[in-house]
């Protein structure tokens, strides 16, 4: 049951992912596509998290930090960029 | 025990995957900006919530003691995620990105974007 849930929800996370890179390619301002890479690399988060329940590890935990970490900082320095100019003035 | 630990993890996985398509179905399919907005950060938040509580339940039932990892992802998650909204949305404001026809209350939305940025 645990690997027919999990082959379920990582199908409707590709889906999604697949929506994303729509928007990313065809979002008409920036800003749209600020939004659909920050939307991804959290899809991303819950795709590693979903390969770390079904091999049954925990090392992955700490990818899936990295990349949330990581995506944050980027999605507010590219907004910060695009607001400003500058990142640090 | 294993059955109800996995029927629980089960549900919490399909319904947190269900979340985070229909936030991503929202930011492919709304028509402006400010309402693509909501879609991501408020649906796939939720969803993401629902998947680590299911990986938190199934890791601590496999190891034998608690597990935090996913605690911590939830958390920066949460915290990060209005703060990435107001950002995204105050950029728009002052890209002057055009807002739908019967969106209410425009005079405050051009007051905020005469403001100075921060």
């Amino acid at each position: 049951m645990l690997n027919i849930a999990i082959t379920i929800a990582a199908v409707l996370m590709c889906l999604s992912l697949m929506l994303n890179l729509w928007r990313l390619f065809k979002g008409p301002s920036r800003p749209d596509r600020i939004l659909a890479l920050d939307t991804m690399y959290i899809n991303s988060i819950a795709l590693i998290i979903l390969f770390g329940i079904f091999s049954r590890t925990t090392l992955y935990f700490e990818a899936a930090l990295l990349i949330a970490m990581l995506g944050f900082v980027s999605t507010a320095a590219m907004c910060k960029y695009i607001l400003r100019g500058d990142l640090i003035e | 025990m294993e059955f109800w630990v996995e029927l629980v993890a089960s549900i919490l996985l399909v319904t947190g995957a269900t979340f985070a398509f229909i936030g991503s179905l929202g930011l492919a399919k709304l028509p402006d900006f400010y309402t693509r907005l909501h879609g991501p950060t408020k649906a796939t938040t939720l969803g993401m919530g629902c998947l680590l509580i299911a990986s938190m339940i199934l890791v601590t039932y496999w190891q034998g003691y608690l597990s935090v990892h996913e605690l911590l992802i939830t958390l920066f998650l949460l915290i990060t995620a209005p703060v990435t909204a107001y950002m995204l949305a105050k950029t728009a404001m002052h890209h002057k990105l055009q807002i739908l026809e019967k969106t209410t209350d425009k005079t405050l939305s051009k007051r905020a974007a005469e403001r100075m940025t921060p």
